[in-house]
């Protein structure tokens, strides 16, 4: 109990004193990750559209590929990047290994199923006889597809908060291809691991209130949006 | 009269099944055609053919001159000059007035103090004026097919199908969306052609009528000879109500 006590109080002390140490940790962690979410959501969001709205043979293969990508192991996708940024596997030549670039590959691949799932789904919950419709009133092919995106716009908020959510939590992955090395690659998960294991809890609580805080800013954001919605 | 659709051999199969089988059939500008018939004659179906949203099985549809089918499509501009108001009437979930400028909005159009000024009437003419900052989806069944017609009407196509526009509505809406229809006829270059269940609003609006069954057209003729002396036996029995299916 004493521990979590001091722990909180120099977590406070550290947060409030803007402790470089963490500050730097946070900045990695948000660049890597907010890097990572644009990939994913450049991959994620037209695939994700495109599976909702067109039907082709083998759809049904390519969707429950996708789905099993949304449930993938984050740690299983880090081993993979792993053996193909190392020295001898097929991208060695690169040299991101234990850099954030490899870091950034790992969370784009884990998070664009997540982003491509959810939008697939939102854009299939729209109404085809609205998608006439807009097509009768003069749509273009690409009008057409705006205002799909659009209408699908609170599932497409969902998709991007919860493939941030996903990778910005993750440490598997990140601790295999990062290498959490201090101040390159150490991210606010593989920070929480290495800091309580060296008993340093104060540092440890103080990243997991950050991250914490994250998540809880991401989901008032979503529930204005949604409220914002349903009105 | 001018044709602006002239239809042969047209043919629509949905997984093998026939549901559209027209030898020919022509729509002239200025007239409102009436097309009646029973349930799952087609009469949707070949709305969506004649508006380009699905490309016919066979035959030739011919619009303004140029013949499509058989993989040929109209271009944007030409598909631009149709427009259908559904029978399920489907607004996007926002404002009735970001609904009603929607088709204007798609084709580049400047909404300035002009055409504000003509969309407000228009929408003053329908009874739709107070609702014009409500959302969409907390409108009334007749408030959205009003909705759904002002917006096919604002940017004034030359075609306009109008798929049973007034179907569950009560006596003052379809007054409205009646009295809408008979003006529009009366601007330069315009076609519309309404499906109706409705033998009495056939002949309130339809300069000729047409009767489909079974993917087939019976018949047409004008109200008149349609209505009072029906050459075919079907189109008979389907006036006296006999004829279900
Ligand atoms: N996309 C489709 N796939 C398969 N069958 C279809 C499809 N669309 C329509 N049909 C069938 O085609 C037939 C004609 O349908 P359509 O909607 O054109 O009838 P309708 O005359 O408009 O009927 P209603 O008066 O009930 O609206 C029906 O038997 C319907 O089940
Ligand atoms: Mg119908």
């Amino acid at each position: 109990m004493g521990t979590i006590i001091e722990g909180v109080r120099e977590a406070v002390y550290l947060i409030t004193g803007l402790d470089p140490e963490i500050l730097n940790i946070i900045s990695v962690s948000l660049r890597v990750t907010g890097t990572a979410l644009i990939f994913a959501i450049l991959i994620g969001m037209p695939l994700g559209t495109f599976l909702g709205m067109v039907n082709f043979p083998g759809k049904k293969l390519f969707t429950a590929l996708l789905y099993t990508g949304m449930g993938f192991p984050p740690v299983v996708i880090g081993l993979f990047v792993f053996i193909f940024f190392s020295a001898s596997g097929p991208f060695g030549f690169l040299n991101w290994l234990f850099t954030p670039n490899a870091i950034i590959v790992a969370q784009t691949i884990i998070a664009f199923p997540l982003v491509a799932g959810f939008v697939m789904t939102a854009v299939m919950g729209i109404d085809r006889n609205l998608l006439r419709q807009m097509e009768s009133l003069g749509a273009s092919r690409l009008q057409l597809l705006w205002t799909t995106i659009k209408e699908a716009r609170l599932g497409s908020v969902v998709a991007v908060v919860a493939g941030f959510g996903a990778i910005i939590s993750e440490v598997g992955a990140v601790m295999l291809v990062g290498g959490n090395i201090r101040g390159r690659t150490r991210v606010l998960t593989t920070a929480i691991v290495l800091e309580t294991r060296q008993g340093r809890f104060g540092l440890a609580i103080a990243l997991g209130i950050i991250l914490l805080t994250i998540a809880f800013i991401l989901n008032i954001i979503m529930i204005n949006l949604q409220e914002k919605e349903i009105d | 009269m001018k044709p602006v659709y002239t239809i042969a051999n047209l043919r629509k199969k949905y997984q093998n099944k026939e549901v559209l089988n027209i030898d020919n059939m022509q729509l002239y500008q200025g007239e409102i055609f009436g097309l009646m018939g029973p349930s799952g004659a087609g009469k949707s179906t070949l709305l969506r053919l004649l508006d380009f949203l699905e490309e016919p099985t066979a035959g030739v549809i011919e619009f303004k001159g140029e013949r499509f089918g058989n993989g040929r499509e109209p271009e944007l501009k030409q598909k631009r000059k149709i427009t259908t108001v559904f029978q399920r009437s489907a607004l996007l979930r926002t404002s009735l007035w970001n609904n009603v400028v929607y088709p204007l909005k798609l084709r580049g159009e400047e909404i300035n103090g002009e055409k504000k000024e003509e969309i407000e009437k228009l929408l003053e003419q329908m009874g739709l004026t107070e609702f014009k900052d409500q959302r969409a989806d907390k409108l009334s069944g007749g408030e959205t097919q009003r909705a759904a017609l002002a917006r096919a009407l604002v940017f004034e196509p030359e075609v306009l199908l109008l798929d049973e526009p007034t179907s569950n509505l009560d006596p003052t809406n379809i007054g409205i969306i009646e009295e809408m229809i008979k003006q529009y006829i009366k601007k330069e270059n315009k076609m519309i052609l309404v499906v109706t269940h409705n033998i009495f609003q056939a002949r309130r609006l339809a300069d000729r009528v047409g009767l489909l069954h079974q993917g087939q057209l019976v018949e047409t003729g004008e109200k008149k000879s349609f209505f009072n002396s029906p050459e075919q036996e079907l189109t008979a029995k389907f006036l006296s109500g006999e004829l279900v299916h």
